[in-house]
């Protein structure tokens, strides 16, 4: 039965992330995007909150625990842990991206860990904090070309290369490293391995200077020599040729909407604030009318409403699908693409509609533009995306369609 | 006037002038002009409406017929029911098996075949709108139905989906709306046999058309009302033997039932850039006397918000199903067209014209979805609806040119559907009224 509202059952959920962002994000994010590096030690305390909810609520979380598509067998339409996930993400972010980024223990690596692990592994890094190192200097959206190289050796992986653009490689307990078993077998040779951090040869070597997201940091890490325990590898060990990528790829399906989430949420903190501003020099929208027969702000503001809801909704098709174990490769990127683009449009435009208001550092409308423009780019930029999509579309492999 | 507007006034003049030299027939011209004249002739012509039937109720009913709303189940879901789904299937198969390979020729004639409108009812698709006490087939209010049923209809052709879902406007707004002698006495014609056309006429030609502010106008005289003004852009205009007009009233716009055939009703074609199957035409209404008993809800605001919402949906609806046919005509055109030796969808710049096409389609369709979804819940929706709508003007729009683009000099010719399917979801922007769901 065909309903796009967001379930009761959630409410409790979406209301207290909404809370943490409201009475600890907000209150913070100016500070943390100024004193880029520092730690957003207030969400220490969050962190210990947040893990208390993922426990009680069965796995229904506001974090990255909860992306792993169970196995439980049963009949009929399921919302669950990737719905509310992407709904808390959403109320987050509404907060500040840069904050929910710097979550203990809500890192891409955990999403990672949760979506391939196994059950022993599952243990082991349970209630760690997990970073996530995929690009190199030398290639980005490219991963398949990633040079970094792991060599078994006895009970040992030894890895070996250079990880750039790793968020909170510096605060995190552990990185998930993306590397090649055989440079000559492609894709399928690329697994990903959790390195500890304090392993001999594993040096953090500087943290950047960004655009936005500062309150996250952002690590570049060389790899020499760095010996991993054979258990540490997630997924199968095995170079599976016909399998290709899947392995390491299949987190991005689970990934992909909760970055989508992320773009969602600072969208609607951007429109809420602008809406805002705008009632206050009296346009409001009126919905029953033609958008042409208001005011331009008026109907600029129904035009950017419009996409945001056509994102939000594309997300939660994405993490619904998950929820019910359906293959959802396509609505992740279709969302993805919608959602990054949407956020960096509609996060400028509200830049502009508000004037100094909306550039100044009084308020927070320059940030969230300068914030957005990441969720286009990372976990797979807008053209990626774009590939992925036209190539679903199109029945086009990645060799005819480059 | 402009010197432009004087050049091309000079130019009609001497088009006129020209069609009546001998010199034409010498030079084999005379058919070119001719079609100028016989065009303007065809959009000139102007007579009283269909005349409709003796409308009568054949049961007395002692309230209005209402459809339940069905119960929710308080979870996100894109599902539809398994009836939802048979009668999706079924309009789908009637789209691209009927409506698709008469589109061409009902563009080209301005009209849909007779047949083709009887076979539509005969499939009962707006009998489901109708309660079974009014002896009709439904017995859930779905808007969610119906505009499933108008995306799948729009797969085959938009055009040809206005006209067949036009008359269940009509009956849908009573069924919804009316009371119960408006109810017994229009509904039962449109459960027989012999449905009648019936369209519902909201639009009105002016630039910044505002539904909510109306120039035709409706005067209290005694216990009747008299209605003065013209409405465009009216589906089976000509053929309909009922309409629901909206008019002016001293509190606000308001609804009207008014019967084809009424003293002082008029109607003329009113053909457009797309829609064509639909035959549009304007109606006209000069004095025209209704009794108290025309007057739809008392005139009540926010049923006519409602209405407003319900047709911009059905629009949207239909804008995605010819979105969806653009999507499926286009990938295998883009496939198996070669340039450069190889398949042109092995080009970013083709293969992300379709992939874009894809992502706001679906954007287009469930935020559709979600407002008709909450139609059904009893919450608002005028809001969603507007987003909605928002969505399926400006990307609907973009789908079409894309469309034709894709296929570039063949997208621009009447061999190929796209060049319609651009026409026809121009009108997803602005259409009013015509269709509800």
């Amino acid at each position: 039965m065909i309903d796009l509202e967001i379930p009761k059952k959630f409410a409790p959920l979406v209301a207290q992330a909404h809370q943490v962002a409201l009475e600890i994000f907000r209150p913070i994010s100016r500070k943390y995007d100024l004193a880029e590096h520092s730690y957003p030690k207030e969400l220490d305390m969050l962190a210990s909150l947040l893990d208390g909810m993922n426990a009680g609520g069965g796995g229904e979380g506001a974090g990255a625990a909860g992306v792993r598509r169970d196995s439980v067998k049963d009949e009929g339409n399921r919302n669950s842990s990737n719905l509310s996930t992407v709904l808390g993400i959403m109320e987050l972010c509404w907060g500040d991206v840069g904050l929910l980024l710097s979550m203990p223990r809500q890192g891409l690596g955990n999403s990672a860990i949760a979506s391939v692990a196994n059950e022993e592994q599952l243990r082991r890094f349970d209630g760690k904090w997990a970073a996530m190192a995929i690009t190199e200097p030398q290639c980005g959206s490219d991963s398949a070309a990633i040079r970094t190289s792991a060599r078994l050796d006895g009970d040992h992986y030894v890895l070996n290369g250079e990880k750039i653009y790793v968020t909170s490689g510096e605060r995190a307990e552990l990185v998930v490293v993306w590397a090649t078993l055989d440079r000559n077998l492609g894709r399928a040779a690329i697994k990903s391995f959790v390195v500890e951090k304090g392993t001999p040869g594993f040096e953090l070597v500087r943290l950047e200077h960004k655009l936005g997201i500062r309150a996250s940091d952002t690590a570049a890490f060389m790899l020499k020599d760095v010996r991993v325990p054979k258990e540490n590898l997630l997924g199968d060990p095995e170079v599976n040729v016909d399998k290709g990528f899947a392995g390491v790829m299949q987190t991005f399906d689970n990934t992909r909407p909760l970055v989508a989430g992320m773009a969602v949420g600072l969208t609607r903190a951007c429109l809420d604030e602008t809406r805002a501003a705008l009632a206050g020099a009296g346009v409001e929208i009126d919905y029953a009318r033609p958008a042409l027969c208001q005011s331009a702000a008026a109907a600029e503001l129904l035009r950017m409403e419009s996409d945001y809801e056509a994102a939000r909704l594309l997300t939660l098709q994405a993490a619904w699908m998950a929820d019910n174990r359906k293959p959802n490769s396509l609505q992740a990127s279709m969302a993805k693409a919608k959602a990054g683009r949407v956020c960096v449009d509609v996060a400028l435009k509200c830049v502009e509609l508000c004037g100094a208001i909306g550039y100044a550092e009084t308020h927070l409308l320059e940030k969230w533009a300068r914030d957005a423009k990441i969720l286009d780019i990372f976990e797979g930029t807008q053209q990626i995306q774009l590939l992925i999509v036209a190539r679903r579309l199109l029945g086009k492999s990645s060799a005819e369609l480059k | 006037m402009s010197a432009l507007e004087k050049a091309m006034g000079l130019g009609l003049r001497s088009l006129n002038w020209f069609a009546r030299l001998p010199l034409a027939d010498r030079l084999g011209l005379r058919k070119a002009s001719e079609r100028v004249v016989f065009r303007g002739a065809r959009a000139g012509f102007r007579g009283a409406s269909a005349a409709a039937r003796v409308f009568q109720s054949t049961q007395k009913l002692v309230k209005p017929a209402r459809l339940k709303t069905g119960p929710r189940r308080g979870l996100f879901d894109l599902t539809p029911t398994d009836e939802q789904q048979m009668l999706r299937e079924a309009a789908q198969s009637f789209a691209l098996e009927q409506l698709r390979p008469a589109a061409l020729a009902a563009d080209s004639a301005s009209a849909a075949p007779a047949a083709l409108l009887q076979q539509a009812t005969g499939l009962g698709f707006s009998q489901l709108g109708i309660p079974e006490t009014l002896g009709g087939a439904g017995n859930e209010r779905s808007a969610i139905s119906n505009a499933l049923i108008a995306e799948a209809l729009a797969l085959g052709d938009m055009g040809l989906a206005v006209a067949c879902l036009a008359p269940a406007a009509v009956s849908t707004a009573l069924v919804l709306w009316g009371d119960e002698q408006q109810q017994a006495l229009y509904l039962p014609a449109f459960v027989g046999e012999q449905a009648p056309a019936a369209a519902l006429a909201l639009m009105e030609a002016r630039p910044l058309f505002d539904p909510m502010h109306l120039q035709t106008t409706a005067q209290r005289d005694g216990t009747d009302f008299v209605l003065n003004g013209t409405k465009v852009l009216v589906p089976l205009a000509a053929t309909a033997e009922l309409f629901i007009v909206a008019a002016q009233l001293d509190t606000g716009p308001a609804l009207f039932i008014i019967e084809g055939g009424s003293q002082g009703l008029e109607v003329e074609p009113d053909p457009a850039m797309g829609l064509r199957a639909a035959a549009t035409g304007r109606v006209h209404m000069r004095q025209l006397r209704v009794p108290a008993a025309a007057l739809i809800a008392n005139g009540a605001a926010e049923v006519y918000r409602q209405c407003l919402a319900l047709s911009r949906l059905g629009w949207c609806a239909l804008a995605v199903g010819t979105a969806q046919a653009v999507l499926d005509y286009v990938v295998p055109y883009v496939n198996e067209r070669v340039a450069f030796g190889e398949p042109i969808s092995h080009r970013q710049s083709v293969a992300f014209a379709v992939a874009n096409i894809g992502i706001e389609l679906e954007g287009m369709r469930l935020a559709t979805w979600r407002a008709a979804a909450r139609a059904d819940q009893g919450l608002d929706f005028v809001r969603e609806a507007a987003i909605a709508r928002r969505l399926c003007a400006d990307k609907g729009a973009v789908i079409g040119a894309d469309a034709v683009q894709l296929l570039g000099g063949h997208g621009y010719t009447k061999e190929y559907p796209v060049e319609r399917w651009f026409r026809d979801l121009r009108a997803a922007g602005l259409m009013e009224g015509a269709v509800l769901i």
